[in-house]
């Protein structure tokens, strides 16, 4: 039996480990919702395994996804994880191989040098031998790329890196230890038996010239083992948990569970499987307008894990939704900051580092509510029947140009329209929601849904991308929304309303609630090719910027907000356009104080583009007169 | 009782002594926007709940200044938060966080739950 007590550290490390991955598995599978169970269940059983396996493949071996926007983070990440699977796959198949029995224990492939020290001298050992050396050199190139970017984080060509916890530098040191200990640990073996590869060998036969490589390899075996054993116990608690999370995170999302409302196991995951590797805090104009750094989703992920205070870094988000369409792991980053925004401010803060390890489910503050209904002086309200309802907005009713237009277009385009709050009708339900007010969202939804539903209309039609949004999500509506730009383009395909071309150059900017929030990036940019020169700009669908007037956020100051306004504007006119076109009210209004540029939105365009029909409607109008005299 | 078209109005002397200015500390603390505010009721003129009824937010704002809570208490839960007032304010106070705030206090302080 081969044995040495350097071995134990490393022992208790991968057997806590594999216990604990056990045990989380069965409690998190035991939280989950009964669909979400049988989701699960029919995901295993179906092609949902697959596509994980090739998923955990690419996403958290070779880390296309990084490495499609940041070659060397994602260098960095690949060696790191592929070459350290390598290393354990060819490390246990080169044990089997070569040691002195099949089936060892783990130990055994891990240690395989310290066991077999005369290995490796001729022929295919020999050739085995350097392609280990080979992947230890490439995780090697890795590391020292981690080093570098902890000390200067332009290296990997990132403006911003994490900051960490202490545990979790420790786990980070722990991290940075096994590779150099093995290095070095295999290397005086070596060089005491004169064997080893290109790597190891060298290093060994030079370093053994000088040093008593065989007294000198004991402790680097020791400082492998114990390296490699605090890093698997600190793992739970630390960053370093989205090693395993992840690869439950792929097969959950492929079997088709979303995050939902609520927290649960597969928020829970999602937080976990969050590897802070920065991206988020380079996408995020609160970092790079107004050098906010310390609420980007990578903070907020952590400060969940911890069990900290978070209502502050939740509420602070312009809810843009950058960070979810560039998270390389692909955790739905809004829906989990909406959830600790509903949440409120948590009732205790005790917390310690073994709570870390069974983090105990987020406790939601009661409210102190009387139960009455806020709104209770809504007034009731009958609409008249029609086919196609307009719902302005409270944004649009800042902007009346919009809504002028709007209704010349609804006019041209002949639908038996009803235009709900003319007189300024009650607010969408949106704005309460980002603020975590679910339940007065809800008594407004509740109105208009009412309101709708008694108009008997089968269209609805908002000029704002905010009400789109919640129209689309969260009301139960038996009709169809469209947004304006929507409506327009199909007004324009059935050939309702007829257009010039105005020789104008156009850039858009795609608001977010309409473009990453809900998905339509098409049809307002066919609408303004129709219309005019649709220019292309950096920031295009969905890397398109935020204006900034956001209602997500409230905690930025006035002068930030028009900062970041100024900013995105900037980088939307370095062509010179004509027209800054926008989709969205909101934006319009935030747009049109920062800039010397135009600001319209696609309606007030296309009203402009079509052919007079008010001109139209008076000569009719004339005829109509003329003949009515004549019956007279 | 027969008023004859007249009223006998209420004392208006602010008793700066009897008020309790916890609520309005509490938003200075957190948004300090709200000491810009010149009351010229641009928030009020475009408010959408303001639209439907007597619910004016520049009210609001100088009873919390005073320190008379009780009224805003009754109040301040009809804001539905569509961010119209901070769009207009000439002063570029966050209006919507003082709501959201103003909410929050109440809910913290016992006396004033609402």
């Amino acid at each position: 039996m081969q044995f040495d007590p350097f071995v134990i550290p490393f022992n208790i490390g991968l057997y806590f480990i594999l216990i604990y991955s056990v045990v989380r598995s069965v409690i998190w599978f035991r939280d989950l919702s009964r669909p979400d169970k049988l989701r699960l269940q029919r995901g295993f059983f179906g092609t949902a395994f697959v596509q994980s396996l090739k998923e955990i493949f690419l996403e958290s071996l070779i880390h296309r996804k990084i490495l499609k926007t940041n070659f060397k983070l994602g260098y960095m990440h690949m060696s790191l994880a592929f070459g350290w699977f390598l290393l354990i796959l060819f490390g246990t198949i080169e044990a089997d191989i070569f040691g002195t029995k099949h089936l060892n224990a783990p130990y055994k492939a891990i240690f395989f040098r310290f066991f077999n020290p005369e290995h490796g001298g001729m022929g295919f050992e020999a050739v085995y031998g350097f392609f280990m050396d080979l992947i230890l050199a490439f995780i090697l190139s890795g590391l020292f790329l981690a080093v570098s970017k902890r000390f200067y984080s332009k290296v990997v060509g990132m403006r911003k890196t994490t900051r960490l916890k202490a545990t979790d530098k420790i786990a980070l040191i722990s991290l940075w230890l096994i590779f150099p200990s093995r290095l070095l640990a295999e290397s005086f073996t070596s060089g005491a038996h004169g064997n080893g590869s290109f790597l190891t060998g060298s290093l060994g036969s030079w370093l053994a010239t000088f040093l008593p490589a065989q007294q000198m390899a004991y402790p680097f075996w020791w400082l492998y083992s114990l390296s490699l054993g605090t890093f698997f116990i600190l793992l739970p608690i630390t960053r370093y948990m989205h090693i395993p999370t992840e690869l439950f995170l792929i097969f959950m999302r492929n079997s088709g569970i979303k995050t939902g409302d609520k927290s649960g196991t597969y928020s829970e995951v999602e937080t976990h499987s969050c590897s802070s590797c920065g991206i988020c805090i380079d996408a995020c104009q609160l970092n790079f307008s107004v050098g906010i750094t310390n609420i980007q989703s990578a903070y907020l992920m952590k400060a969940i894990r911890n069990n900290d205070d978070v209502s502050d870094i939740a509420h602070n988000c312009l809810m843009c939704g950058r960070c979810d369409l560039k998270c390389p792991v692909g955790i739905e980053l809004s829906p989990i900051r909406m959830i600790q925004r509903r949440a409120g401010e948590p009732e205790n803060d005790f917390r310690n580092i073994y709570k870390g390890y069974f983090r105990s489910r987020q406790s939601v503050a009661l409210e102190k509510t009387n139960g009455s209904s806020a709104y209770d002086f809504l007034p009731e309200n009958n609409p008249k029947k029609a086919d196609v309802l307009f719902f302005a907005g409270c944004m649009t009713h800042l902007t009346p140009t919009i809504k002028n237009s709007m209704i010349k277009i609804l006019e041209a385009s002949g639908v038996n329209y009803n235009f709900i709050d003319e007189q300024g009708g009650v607010c969408c339900g949106r704005p309460l929601m980002l603020a975590g007010q679910d339940k007065e969202a809800r008594e407004l939804i509740n109105y208009n849904s009412r309101m709708i539903w008694k108009s008997g209309a089968h269209t609805l039609v908002t000029s704002c991308p905010i009400c789109y949004k919640v129209f689309k999500e969260s009301y139960y509506l038996d009709v169809e929304v469209l947004h304006h730009t929507q409506f327009i383009k199909r007004m324009i395909d059935e050939g309702s309303i007829k257009m010039n071309f105005l020789h104008k150059k156009v850039v858009y900017h795609t608001p977010c609630d309409l473009g990453r929030g809900s998905g339509v990036y098409d049809e307002p940019k066919d609408v303004l090719k129709h219309v005019s020169r649709l220019e292309k700009s950096k920031f295009e669908d969905e890397n398109s910027l935020c204006c900034g007037g956001s209602l997500g956020n409230m905690k930025i100051s006035n002068q930030q907000k028009s900062k970041i306004a100024r900013d995105a504007a900037a980088e939307l006119t370095k062509g010179n356009p004509d027209i800054l076109a926008t989709a969205c009210p909101l934006c319009k209004k935030t747009f049109s104080a920062v800039t010397e540029t135009r600001v319209a939105d696609i309606s007030e365009i296309v009203a402009e583009a079509m052919m007079q029909p008010s001109v139209k409607k008076y000569i009719l109008k004339q005829v109509n007169s003329i003949k009515e005299l004549a019956n007279i | 009782m027969e008023k004859f078209g007249f009223t006998i109005s209420k004392g208006r002397q602010i008793d700066y002594e009897s008020n309790d200015r916890r609520i309005a500390e509490y938003i200075f603390e957190r948004e300090p926007s709200f000491r810009l505010c010149i009351e010229c009721g641009g928030c009020s003129a475009t408010c959408t709940t303001g639209n439907l009824t007597q619910f004016s937010l520049r009210e609001l704002h100088i009873l919390i200044k005073r320190g008379e809570n009780d009224q805003v208490r009754q109040n301040i839960r009809k804001c539905m938060l569509c961010g119209k007032c901070t769009l207009v304010c000439p002063r570029g106070v966050n209006t919507r966080n003082i709501v959201v705030l103003a909410k929050q206090a109440f809910q913290k302080s016992d006396e004033y739950a609402i």
